[in-house]
Formats: structure tokens, C-alpha cells, sequence
């Protein structure tokens, strides 16, 4: 760590959190959200033969958390690299 | 051919694999032992989580709790998947940074206390211990159901197998028979759905055929399985609330910090070479667990349509008892299923009234298992699905034991009883350590009757309590100190173990639930199995406020936190 400052180091973590932050709220809107506290609402909406607030409690939750990973993933790869804190540097 | 000879043959196939495999991987180094050397592809590692994560549990309770809790089971499907969210942002890739064998480990290192180490040896070993005894019954039950042996000779072959690829091959032998039990579970479980969905609504995606109109008319699915429950007077499908909205809230939460917290899964992630192939693995992994779980609600649906219409074909026209399918009878014999003829008039009366109900039994765990045979499947199929549950709950089964193991040799007579040891002399007591994990759960396996569906919840309970709690201060915070993170875990477990016994009776011995006079799901309506979320609230106030009055941590430990913040200069996992 000796080529990366303090300040260069909190600001990284702070990008990281902002970004984990972001993603965590749509983590809750899909699941908790839709899912349990809006679910009588949504029902009224179909997708298909499915209510809508139904279909994110038993299939469009989960297809939203595998994009958020991956997501994540991504994107932290790219911020790895904008403070040259990635792996495999030279 | 016959069905008997056909299943052996498949399961028979299947453990060929397993032992095959384990003789090509066995381990030689400690850190092949613990971390299958590191060198893990994340894709690979993707798919051993998946087998190792989803257990007989997953594989052949939950699509059945979903067919008799519709909505409300929705619970299991949100929980047990969005947890990972939570592992690849919040713990995976810095516990990999950090790059230690084992969870309790970075616990020692991050709060400098062999206690804290201590704790958490103590909380894993629990919270491991309970949850492969609830395995060890699934195997039991699907060797006594499909090769018609006796349930204890199943379990025994189950142990066996388990301890000639666990022992000899370690993580790195889990590894690989893990990726290939995946391979069998996912193919037993999607093909009888495809053909379901296919005989339903026409459409091969079991996840768009419920959704879908049934085939040759303009009804929807769910519409129609809503219109036939509450015909029976069962609450509408797909509104079926449990117990109450906040309940379900805390269930899922409980259930998905689980999941990021249970010592078996977070180990799998010590295995990629780098902190970026943690975080897709993560990725991965969720991929191969959504193929069953964006499946298991359609069979879920199709299962119960199917089987209250076969017990009352068309409205008022009940089945004659004499002209039951086969199925019928063979789940009859094993006691899972029961009809009791209370009317007398030699028909079958399914309804919610239990004064008129002559369906008394019908088991959640049937619905998985008597699918394909309900569907009217080949026989191959059957036998497929028998393989399928005993794929899963060997590959779990083998990753808690070793992670039970690691932290016997590797926490406790590695670290803390005895340092000077040789990494030969360590890898010979993490074997040992093995066999008597193997043999404490297949001990443990037939005695307590009623042991797995209680103790599944305190297996969560205590990592969503205890270990979850812990790992995440020592990432997310560096002013939380030893006095604050072993007050909190200790204070969490402490909560959720007596409000699970309080319920449940002191380790599930019903008698001795203390205070039986207070109403059920006393706290806030919220039932014992959610109650992890709770006990999780417990151990970061508690810890919070003993670090607030305690010395800061020493300023290595901020140095430490700084250093497992950022990916570079990870190497493999390693010892010291």
C-alpha cells in the first residue's frame, strides 16, 4: 500500500460505498419492496397470468440480485483500475 | 425396465462419478486440504457453491413448502437467493483478500483475540453440526423411499461415500465431485418440471409456463389454481400471506443474512486465485442457483394443481379410494401420505375443514419426490430425481464437514492449542478431524426424531446472529474492538437460542419449552425461524456499545482494516 496515499485510499472506499449503497437500495426496492410491502398494490398489475407483485417475490427478485452482482463486479473492476489498486499491476 | 433396478443403476452411476473423481483429486498439502490450492476457475467455483449451498432442503422441501404456503413461501425464494447479493458486496472479496483457511481466522486476526477466535469456533461448529444432520436424515430418507433398504443401512452407504471424497480429497476433492453434483441435481430437478410445464400450458420454460395459459383454454394458470384452493376453502394462492407482513419481512431478512454468514459457503470464495474472480464467482454461483430456484415456484404451482385435481377431477367429483393411481399407494406405504374414509362412502374428501378433510396426511416433502410420478413420467426420470436429492445432500452435507474440520485442526489445535505443529501433522488432524465429524452426524442422524425442520432454523439463526454480525464490523468498521465483537456475539446467539427453544423446547425437546404459556410468535407475531434478523439487531447494538466504552482497537488493526479494503497485493489464501 505504500504507492497508494490516505487520501487516495478513502477516497476509493468511498466510491466503493457510494456504489454498494446504490445497488443495496435497489436490492431492497425489488425484494423487500415489491416483493412484501407493495405486493397488494402491484397485484393489481399483471405480467402474463402472474400478479405483478407475486412475480417479484417469486421470480423477478432473483433475476434482479444475479444482474446486481455481476454489476457490481464490473464496476468495481473499472474503479480498481482508476486507482490502480487492481491485481496483477506491474 | 423395473424401477427398483433402474434407480439403482442411476445412483449407482452417480457415486462411480463421486469416488472417481476423488481418487483423480486427492489433497497432498494443507492448502489443497482447505483451499483446493487456490487455483480454483470462478465459474467452477460458481457452480461447487451452487451444490454446496443447495441442499436436500432446497431440493426436496421447498418447492413443496411453496406448494401449501403459495405466496408466503416466497420467503425462501427471496432469502436464500438474495443473501448472495449481500456475500459478493459485503464479505466475499475482502475475506479473500485477507486471505486466511478459515472464517474464525480473520474473526481472531480482526478483533487480536483468540477468544474472539474461540466464539466463533463455537458458533460455526453449532450452527455446521445442526445443518448436516438435517443432510445425513435426507439421504436416509431417499435411500429407505427409492432403493427400498432400510433407512439407517442408507445412511450408512451415504457416509461412506462422503468420507472417501471428503477425507481423502479435502476442499479440492469437494470441489470437483461438488461440480459434478450440481451437474445431476440441476438435470434431475429441470427435466420432470419441463415435461410438467409442457403437459400444463404447452410451454417448455417451467418459469413462463406459470404465468401461462393452460394448455387448449384461455385460464391462466395461477388463476385457476387460485379459483380451486379457495373452492376447497384454502386461502387464494397467490395472496397467501405468512402469518403476517412484518413476519415475512424478518424471515427473508433472517434467512439472507444467513446466507451470507454460514462458515460453509464464505469458504468456498478462499478458493478463486484473485479479489476479483471472489466477486464474480458470487455472481456465478446465484446464476446456477437461479436456474432451480426461478423453477421450483412453477413446480411448486403445477404440483398442488395437479394434485388436488387428481383427488377431485371435476368440482364435486371426488376420486374413489379403490381407483387411486399407483403413486397413491406407493407413498401411502412410507407413511407420508394417509386417508382416513370419514364419510364412509369409499371417495376422497379434500378440504380445508379438518372435521371433513379425509386427506390426513400429506407431507410438504412428498411434492418434489412424487412429481414425476404424479406427472406420469418414464421410470428413468423417477430414478434421475432420486439421484438429484442425493446429490444435494451430499454435497452440502461434505462442505460443512469441512469446514467443521478446518476449524478443529486449523483453528483450535493449529492456532490456538497447539502452534508448533508440522503442516504434515495438520493435515493428518484435519483428516482425523474429518472422520469424526462423519461419525458424530451419522450418530447423531436417526436418534432425534423431530431434529431437522427445527434445527434448519437455528443453523441460520446463529449465523445471521453470531458470525454475520462479526465478520461485518470487522470489514465496514474499524472502532469496533475484542470486548465489543465477543459481547455482541455472544449476546446475538444468546437471543435467538432462547427465543428458538422458548418455542421449541430446550434442543427441540418439546417438553421442555419453558414458558409454554405464552402465545405463539410472541414477539411481535414473528415466528422463531425469522427470528435470526432479530438476534442480528442484538449483536451490533451490543457491540456498538461496548466498543463505545472501551479502549479504541491497536493501531495495527486500522492498518489491517485498510489493507483488506483493497484488492491489491492479495496473494493465495494462506497460513500466517
Amino acid at each position: 500500500m505504500s504507492d497508494l496515499s490516505d487520501t487516495r485510499a478513502r477516497a476509493y472506499w468511498k466510491r466503493n460505498l457510494a456504489l454498494m449503497f446504490k445497488l443495496l437500495l435497489i436490492w431492497f426496492v425489488v425484494s423487500f419492496g415489491c416483493g412484501i410491502l407493495l405486493v397488494d398494490f402491484l397485484n393489481q398489475f399483471h405480467l402474463g397470468g402472474y400478479p405483478l407483485g407475486f412475480w417479484f417475490a417469486q421470480q423477478g427478485s432473483i433475476y434482479v440480485f444475479v444482474v446486481l452482482i455481476f454489476y457490481y463486479a464490473r464496476r468495481m473492476d473499472a474503479l480498481d483500475r482508476e486507482f490502480d489498486v487492481h491485481e496483477d499491476r506491474d | 425396465m423395473e424401477l427398483k433396478t433402474l434407480t439403482y443403476l442411476v445412483v449407482g452411476a452417480t457415486f462411480a462419478l463421486y469416488i472417481f473423481i476423488a481418487l483423480r483429486s486427492r489433497a497432498s498439502s494443507v492448502k489443497a486440504f482447505y483451499v483446493a490450492d487456490g487455483g480454483v476457475h470462478p465459474v467452477a467455483n460458481g457452480m461447487a457453491t451452487a451444490a454446496d449451498w443447495m441442499s436436500a432442503a432446497s431440493f426436496i422441501s421447498m418447492a413443496g413448502l411453496i406448494a401449501f404456503m403459495g405466496y408466503g413461501g416466497s420467503v425462501f425464494l427471496m432469502g436464500w437467493t438474495g443473501g448472495f447479493v449481500i456475500l459478493a458486496m459485503f464479505l466475499a472479496p475482502y475475506l479473500r483478500k485477507y486471505g486466511k483457511f478459515t472464517v474464525p481466522a480473520f474473526i481472531g486476526d480482526r478483533f487480536y483475540s483468540s477468544t474472539a477466535r474461540t466464539v466463533a469456533v463455537v458458533c460455526l461448529i453449532i450452527c455446521s453440526v445442526t445443518y448436516v444432520i438435517g443432510q445425513m436424515k435426507g439421504v436416509g430418507v431417499a435411500f429407505s423411499r427409492f432403493l427400498e433398504v432400510d433407512y439407517s443401512t442408507g445412511l450408512y452407504v451415504g457416509m461412506g461415500i462422503v468420507f472417501i471424497y471428503a477425507v481423502l480429497g479435502g476442499m479440492k476433492g469437494i470441489t470437483y465431485t461438488q461440480i459434478a453434483q450440481y451437474c445431476v441435481l440441476i438435470t434431475a430437478y429441470t427435466i420432470p418440471a419441463i415435461f410438467i410445464s409442457l403437459n400444463l400450458t404447452g410451454n417448455p420454460f417451467p418459469q413462463l409456463g406459470l404465468g401461462s395459459t393452460l394448455a387448449g383454454s384461455d385460464t391462466y394458470l395461477l388463476e385457476k389454481l387460485d379459483l380451486i384452493v379457495t373452492d376447497l376453502g384454502f386461502r387464494e394462492y397467490s395472496t397467501d400471506v405468512r402469518i403476517s407482513g412484518l413476519n415475512m419481512f424478518m424471515y427473508t431478512l433472517s434467512l439472507m443474512i444467513g446466507t451470507a454468514g454460514l462458515p460453509h459457503v464464505i469458504i468456498r470464495f478462499f478458493t478463486v486465485p484473485k479479489v476479483h474472480d471472489a466477486r464474480t464467482s458470487a455472481g456465478w454461483a446465484l446464476v446456477f442457483i437461479a436456474i432451480l430456484y426461478t423453477t421450483a415456484p412453477a413446480v411448486a404451482g403445477m404440483a398442488r394443481l395437479n394434485f388436488v385435481q387428481t383427488l377431485e377431477p371435476e368440482p364435486g367429483q371426488h376420486l374413489v379410494y379403490e381407483e387411486r393411481p399407483q403413486w397413491f399407494k406407493n407413498w401411502e406405504k412410507t407413511g407420508l401420505l394417509a386417508f382416513e374414509d370419514k364419510n364412509g362412502d369409499g371417495r376422497i374428501q379434500y378440504t380445508s375443514d379438518p372435521a371433513v378433510n379425509e386427506m390426513v396426511k400429506v407431507d410438504n416433502d412428498i411434492m418434489v419426490l412424487a412429481n414425476p410420478e404424479i406427472a406420469q413420467l418414464p421410470n428413468w426420470v423417477i430414478a434421475l430425481v432420486a439421484a438429484g436429492g442425493l446429490a444435494a445432500a451430499l454435497s452440502t452435507a461434505a462442505g460443512l464437514l469441512l469446514t467443521i474440520a478446518s476449524a478443529i485442526s486449523h483453528d483450535l489445535l493449529k492456532g490456538i492449542i497447539a502452534p508448533g505443529i508440522s503442516d504434515r501433522q495438520e493435515l493428518m488432524a484435519g483428516r482425523l478431524a474429518m472422520m469424526a465429524a462423519i461419525a458424530g452426524a451419522g450418530y447423531l442422524g436417526p436418534t432425534p426424531p423431530d431434529f431437522p425442520a427445527g434445527t434448519v432454523a437455528l443453523a441460520f439463526g446463529l449465523a445471521a446472529s453470531s458470525i454475520f454480525p462479526a465478520l461485518m464490523m470487522g470489514i465496514f468498521s474499524q472502532r469496533v474492538n475484542k470486548e465489543g465483537a465477543i459481547a455482541g456475539m455472544v449476546a446475538g446467539i444468546s437471543v435467538t437460542l432462547l427465543y428458538v427453544f422458548q418455542h421449541k423446547g430446550v434442543m427441540f425437546v418439546a417438553s421442555t419449552a419453558f414458558l409454554g404459556d405464552m402465545p405463539p410468535n410472541w414477539f411481535l407475531g414473528i415466528e422463531p425461524n425469522a427470528f435470526g434478523a432479530v438476534g442480528a439487531m442484538v449483536n451490533f447494538t451490543v457491540a456498538f456499545a461496548v466498543s463505545a466504552v472501551t479502549a479504541r482497537p491497536p493501531e495495527r488493526i486500522r492498518e489491517l482494516v485498510e489493507h483488506v479494503r483493497i484488492p491489491a497485493g492479495a496473494g493465495m489464501a494462506e497460513d500466517h
